[in-house]
C-alpha cells in the first residue's frame, strides 16, 4: 500500500521553460548568492587573523592572513567559559524543553478539548491570550518568580519554557484534536481502555504530524532564545546566544577572529538540523502559521 | 470519556503539569506585572502603590516616545517590504521555474539562525562596507534603520514565502480554468482570482510580520544596541535606533529607580500589541473569501 502511495506522489512533469522563466532562474541564482554571502563571509573570516578581518573583510585569506584553525582553538576557551559547556547546555535546554512541552501540552490539549468544562475553557482561552503578550511585559516578574522558586538552573528553566511555550502548543494540539472523530476514542473506551491507554495508544499516534510541527517551532524558538534564559539562568550557565552576546557586548578589546569561529560553530548544528529535517521544518512552519 | 468518580484524578494527570507551569511561567507573572506597574519598587519585597504615576512618567519619557515612533516607522517599512518580496518570490517559485526547490531552501535558511547571531553577522558586514566611506553603523541612525530593515527582509522573507507558496498551491485549479474560459487575461486572473483566494495567507503573513517586527529585540540589541545616542535638551540621552522592546529592557535594568516606569511601559507595549492584533485580524478577515 505504501508503495502505491509513493508512486502516485511522483513529480509533476517538468514545465517547458519560457524565456521569462529562464530569466527568473538566473535572477534568483544571483539573489541566492547574496543570500548565502553573509554566512559565507563569516566562515571565511574565521580563518583570518584579526588585522585582516578589520581592514580587508571581503578578501579571501592569503598566506599572510591565513591562520588555519587557530581562532577555533582560541575560541573554545575565549571569554572564560569553555565553549563546549555552552553547547551542551544549549542542547540540554532545547531538547529537554521541547520534549517536556510535547508530552505535557498534548495531554493537556486533549483533555481540555474533550472535557469541555468551564475550567478547561478558561485554560484554553488563556493559552491563546498568552501568545499575544510580549515578553518585556512579564520579564521582570517572571525572572523574580523563577528566582523565588529556585528555577534558575538548566533543569528549572525547562518548567518556565513549558509554561511560556504552552500557549502555542496547546493551541496547535487542540486544533488537531478537534478534527479527530470522537468515535475512535469512544470505541477504545468501550473496549475497556482507560483515558491513559486511549491517549497513548490511539490519540498520540494520530497526532504525529502535529507533534512534528510543534517540535520544530518550539526547537527554533528555544535554541535561539536569548532574553529569557539570560534573565532566568544563574550567571554560571550560558547558552549559545548568551555567550555570543556576552563576548561582543563586553567593552574593550574583543578578539574578532575567535568570535567569528564561535559564530560558525553555533551555526553548524542548525544547518545540519535544517538539511536533516527540511521537509518537516517547512511543513511545520505552514501548519503553525495557518493556526497561529 | 472522563467519568465522574475518576474525573479529578485524570485532570491531575493530564492537565496539572501544564497548568502548574503555565501559572508559574505566565499567569502569575502577568498579573503581578500589571499590579507592579502601579507601584514604585526596586525589588518585589518593597513596593509602594503610586497609582497612575508610572504611566504619566512613561508618557513623559522622551526616549520611550522616540522608540515608539522609531518602531512604528520600522514596522511599516518592514511589513510592506517583506510581504511584497515574499509574495512575488512565492509567485515566481510556483510557476515551475528550474531550481525552485534549491531557491526555496536557500531563502528559508536565515530563519533558523538566532537573532543575536544574525545581528552580529550583519554588524560585521555593514561596518566593513561603511568603513570604506569612513563611517560606522553607530554614527548615523539612517544606517541603523536601513540595516535593521535589510536584516529583517533577509531573515523573514523566506518564512513568509513558505506560507505564500502553500497559499498559491491551495488555490483550486478549476477556478483558473473557469476564469480563462470566461475570457480573463493574465492581469485579471491575478486580481480577480489569485488575490481574493490568497487573502487568508496575506492575513496570516501581515499579522506575523507585524507582531514580529513590533516585538523585535534580539536583532536590535545585537546590530546597533540603540546607537547613536543623542543628548537631548534636558540632559537625557536618546538612543536613535532603539525599538520599544529594547527601550523597555534598558529602562528596567539600566536604572533601578525607574523599574516601576519600565513595568508601566511594558503594559503599554502589551496593550498596543493586542490592539494591533485585534484591529488587523478584524479588517482582513472581512475581506476573505469563503471557500
Amino acid at each position: 500500500m505504501a508503495k502505491v502511495v509513493a508512486k502516485k506522489k511522483e513529480k509533476t512533469p517538468k514545465k517547458k521553460q519560457t524565456l521569462g522563466m529562464k530569466i527568473l532562474t538566473v535572477l534568483f541564482s544571483v539573489v541566492s548568492i547574496f543570500y548565502i554571502a553573509p554566512v559565507f563571509f563569516v566562515v571565511m573570516n574565521s580563518f583570518k587573523n584579526n588585522g585582516a578581518i578589520s581592514s580587508r573583510f571581503f578578501e579571501f585569506p592569503n598566506h599572510d592572513s591565513f591562520i588555519g584553525f587557530q581562532s577555533y582553538i582560541k575560541g573554545m576557551l575565549y571569554g572564560g567559559d569553555p565553549f563546549w559547556k555552552t553547547i551542551v547546555w544549549s542542547f540540554f535546554i532545547t531538547i529537554g524543553g521541547v520534549f517536556l512541552i510535547l508530552i505535557c501540552t498534548s495531554m493537556c490539549a486533549w483533555y481540555v478539548q474533550r472535557s469541555n468544562s468551564i475550567v478547561c475553557k478558561i485554560i484554553y482561552y488563556f493559552c491563546i491570550f498568552s501568545m499575544v503578550v510580549p515578553f518585556q511585559m512579564v520579564m521582570f516578574t517572571l525572572s523574580k518568580t523563577a528566582d523565588t522558586l529556585d528555577l534558575n538552573t538548566p533543569w528549572g528553566i525547562l518548567i518556565i519554557y513549558l509554561g511560556f511555550g504552552a500557549g502555542l502548543a496547546v493551541f496547535m494540539f487542540s486544533g488537531f484534536v478537534k478534527s479527530i472523530p470522537i468515535e475512535i476514542e469512544e470505541a477504545a473506551d468501550v473496549d475497556g481502555a482507560g483515558p491513559l491507554r486511549t491517549f497513548f495508544g490511539v490519540v498520540l499516534p494520530i497526532m504525529k504530524p502535529t507533534f512534528i510541527s510543534v517540535a520544530i517551532l518550539e526547537t527554533m524558538w528555544i535554541w535561539n532564545d536569548y532574553l529569557l534564559p539570560y534573565l532566568i539562568l544563574d550567571k554560571s550557565y550560558k547558552t549559545i546566544p548568551i555567550h555570543i552576546q556576552y563576548l561582543n557586548g563586553s567593552y574593550g578589546h574583543t578578539d574578532t577572529s575567535a568570535i567569528m569561529s564561535l559564530i560558525v560553530l553555533s551555526i553548524v548544528p542548525i544547518v545540519i538540523f535544517y538539511f536533516a529535517c527540511q521537509k518537516y521544518i517547512i511543513e511545520g512552519v505552514v501548519a503553525g502559521a495557518v493556526k497561529g | 470519556m472522563f467519568r465522574k468518580p475518576k474525573r479529578k484524578l485524570y485532570f491531575l494527570i493530564f492537565v496539572l503539569p501544564t497548568l502548574a507551569a503555565f501559572l508559574i511561567g505566565f499567569v502569575y507573572p502577568f498579573f503581578d506585572g500589571v499590579y507592579l506597574s502601579f507601584c514604585k519598587f526596586r525589588t518585589t519585597s518593597h513596593t509602594t502603590f503610586v497609582g497612575f504615576d508610572n504611566y504619566v512618567q512613561a508618557f513623559k519619557n522622551e526616549g520611550f516616545i522616540h522608540s515608539f515612533w522609531f518602531t512604528v516607522l520600522f514596522v511599516i517599512a518592514s511589513v510592506v517590504l517583506i510581504n511584497l518580496i515574499a509574495f512575488f518570490v512565492a509567485y515566481a517559485l510556483t510557476l515551475g521555474i528550474r531550481g525552485s526547490n534549491v531557491f526555496r531552501t536557500v531563502f528559508f535558511m536565515p530563519n533558523l539562525i538566532g537573532g543575536i547571531i544574525l545581528g552580529y553577522i550583519w554588524q560585521y558586514i555593514f561596518n566593513a562596507i561603511l568603513q570604506n566611506y569612513g563611517s560606522n553603523l553607530a554614527l548615523d541612525a539612517k544606517y541603523g534603520f536601513w540595516g535593521l530593515i535589510i536584516l529583517m527582509c533577509w531573515q523573514q522573507a523566506g518564512y513568509m514565502m513558505i506560507i505564500y507558496i502553500a497559499g498559491f498551491q491551495s488555490v483550486p485549479h478549476d477556478l483558473y480554468e473557469a476564469a480563462k474560459i470566461d475570457g480573463a487575461g493574465k492581469g485579471q486572473l491575478l486580481r480577480k482570482v489569485t488575490l481574493p483566494m490568497m487573502m487568508p495567507s496575506i492575513t496570516i503573513c501581515t499579522f506575523l510580520t507585524l507582531t514580529n517586527s513590533f516585538k523585535l529585540f534580539d536583532q536590535n540589541l545585537a546590530l546597533t544596541n540603540g546607537a547613536p545616542g543623542v543628548v537631548s535638551g534636558d540632559g537625557t540621552t536618546i538612543y536613535q535606533t532603539e525599538m520599544m522592546a529594547l527601550n523597555i529592557y534598558k529602562t528596567f535594568y539600566a536604572n533601578q529607580n525607574s523599574r516601576g516606569v519600565g513595568q508601566a511601559e511594558g503594559v503599554i507595549f502589551f496593550v498596543i500589541v493586542v490592539i494591533i492584533a485585534l484591529v488587523q485580524l478584524y479588517f482582513t478577515r472581512r475581506k476573505e473569501v469563503q471557500q
